[in-house]
């Protein structure tokens, strides 16, 4: 049973079942790491804002982070994207803890299902696109036609470029998914070769083991700065339109 | 070698693992519909939550606390750099003081000592004055002395001479031969005495 590398991606339910209106909402496994990573989140940084010159460690975290994402954000949207700075945060920060709590043996992924990416990435998308209609009115749909293309090719690149856009959440969230699970997978298959191989073979996928977990444990703060990085270059677009 | 040896552990250890999996079904547990809907709720039920806490109440802390220490970092230095011009201010002031008061007591030991010499040269030609009247007086008795004794060695020498020779003849001499012998005698004897 635990030698399946899929099982670990298994739902269930902790507790009662809840049911709105025959909605199953019950409190799964996937929503403890949810709730865990986000009351990490709030402790870390709750405990950042003491109000001192010189600033302790977990203080120093906290404006370190802050100003991490910041510059992030104008270096890659300007400063028109500051008001979104603290949506970009969260983010940022709820991927990456829900990331690295995953790296936790016997924990849960919440990252790794393409549900919960995938909601983010259409919030992010709907999101983008509300504000880029809010901004510029329908002269927003001139994303879609790139400045300097031969007139011949425009229909062709206008059909791409809407494709491309359309597209975007789900490239979003399948990049975020598909890097936890594939990472995942591969730690669990290792880890199963170690205990079919036993004393003898084992030692080799155990090598590979250790090493995929420092690898995985880099894709997670990795995959997390690209879909915080990837929001804000959709934010550019959305604010200054330049093509 | 080390290559070829790799590949077929790898290859053994899949067909162990295959055959331990062939019993279970497989498939991902993402694909299944059965959670989703409790997934988007408490994603956006913690999300939520999260955004919202952090944007009213824990980031905006965390921006006024590095905007304040930015300030106070920009306010030391301003005090570091009017303290350090006063210092300065002050140094040069100092400098000064110390000069003035060093040109100050050269001018007064100068003066000082212009005062002293005037004094010791004044006393001094004072005295030298005095000592020369003095010596100018003593010089004119002397030379008042010698003149009076001399008359008076040569008066007593005439008399103890007529004396001597009254007793020694038993008469007396014309009295101004006798002197003249005396003062012959006393003059060559006076030239033989102050080395001429």
């Amino acid at each position: 049973m635990a030698a399946n590398p899929m099982y670990q991606f298994n739902v269930y339910r902790i507790g009662p079942e809840i049911k709105i209106n025959n909605i199953d909402i019950s409190f799964t496994n996937a929503s403890l790491f949810m709730v865990i990573s986000s009351l990490a989140i709030l402790i870390i940084f709750n405990l950042g804002t003491k109000r001192s010159i010189i600033p302790n460690k977990i203080q120093l975290l906290a404006e370190l982070s802050y100003s991490f994402i910041s510059k992030m954000i104008s270096d890659t949207a300007g400063s028109k994207a500051k008001p979104y700075f603290s949506f970009i945060f969260s983010l940022f920060m709820f991927v990456l803890f829900c990331n690295m709590f995953g790296m936790i043996p016997y924990s849960f992924t919440v990252t790794s299902h393409i549900i919960v990416t995938f909601v983010l990435a259409a919030f992010i998308f709907i999101g983008v696109t509300i504000i880029g209609f809010i901004k510029h009115g329908l002269g927003y749909l001139k994303l879609f036609v790139p400045s300097g293309v031969p007139m011949v090719l425009l229909p062709l690149i206008v059909v791409i470029e809407i494709i491309s856009y359309l597209s975007r959440p789900i490239s979003l969230s399948v990049r975020l998914f598909a890097n936890m699970m594939a990472g995942h997978t591969m730690m669990k298959v290792f880890g199963g070769f170690v205990v079919s191989l036993g004393i003898v073979g084992g030692w080799l996928p155990l090598g590979f083991s250790v090493a995929l977990t420092g690898l995985e444990i880099l894709v997670a703060f990795l995959q997390a700065y690209v879909f915080a990085i990837l929001t804000c270059i959709y934010l550019n677009d959305a604010l200054n339109l330049h093509h | 070698m080390l290559k070829k040896i790799i590949f077929q552990f790898l290859a053994l250890s899949l067909i162990f693992t295959y055959s331990a999996q062939s019993a279970e079904s497989g498939g991902m547990p993402q694909l299944n519909p059965e959670f989703w809907i409790s997934q988007i709720f408490w994603l956006v039920l913690t999300f939520g939550l999260l955004f919202i806490i952090l944007s009213k109440f824990i980031l905006p802390k965390i921006s006024n606390n590095i905007e304040t220490r930015k300030s106070q970092i920009l306010e030391n230095i301003e005090t570091a750099d009017k303290q350090r011009e006063e210092t300065e201010k002050k140094v040069q002031e100092f400098d000064k003081i110390i000069n003035d008061t060093k040109v100050e007591a050269k001018n007064f030991f100068n003066s000082e000592r212009q005062k002293v010499l005037d004094d010791i040269n004044n006393k001094r030609l004072s005295l030298e004055k005095d000592i020369e009247k003095e010596i100018i007086k003593a010089e004119e008795e002397i030379d008042q002395l010698k003149k009076t004794s001399q008359e008076k060695i040569t008066k007593i020498a005439i008399e103890t001479s007529s004396d001597l020779v009254k007793q020694l003849i038993g008469e007396d001499i014309n009295k101004s031969s006798l002197s003249a012998i005396v003062e012959d005698l006393s003059k060559k004897e006076m030239e033989k005495h102050n080395g001429i």
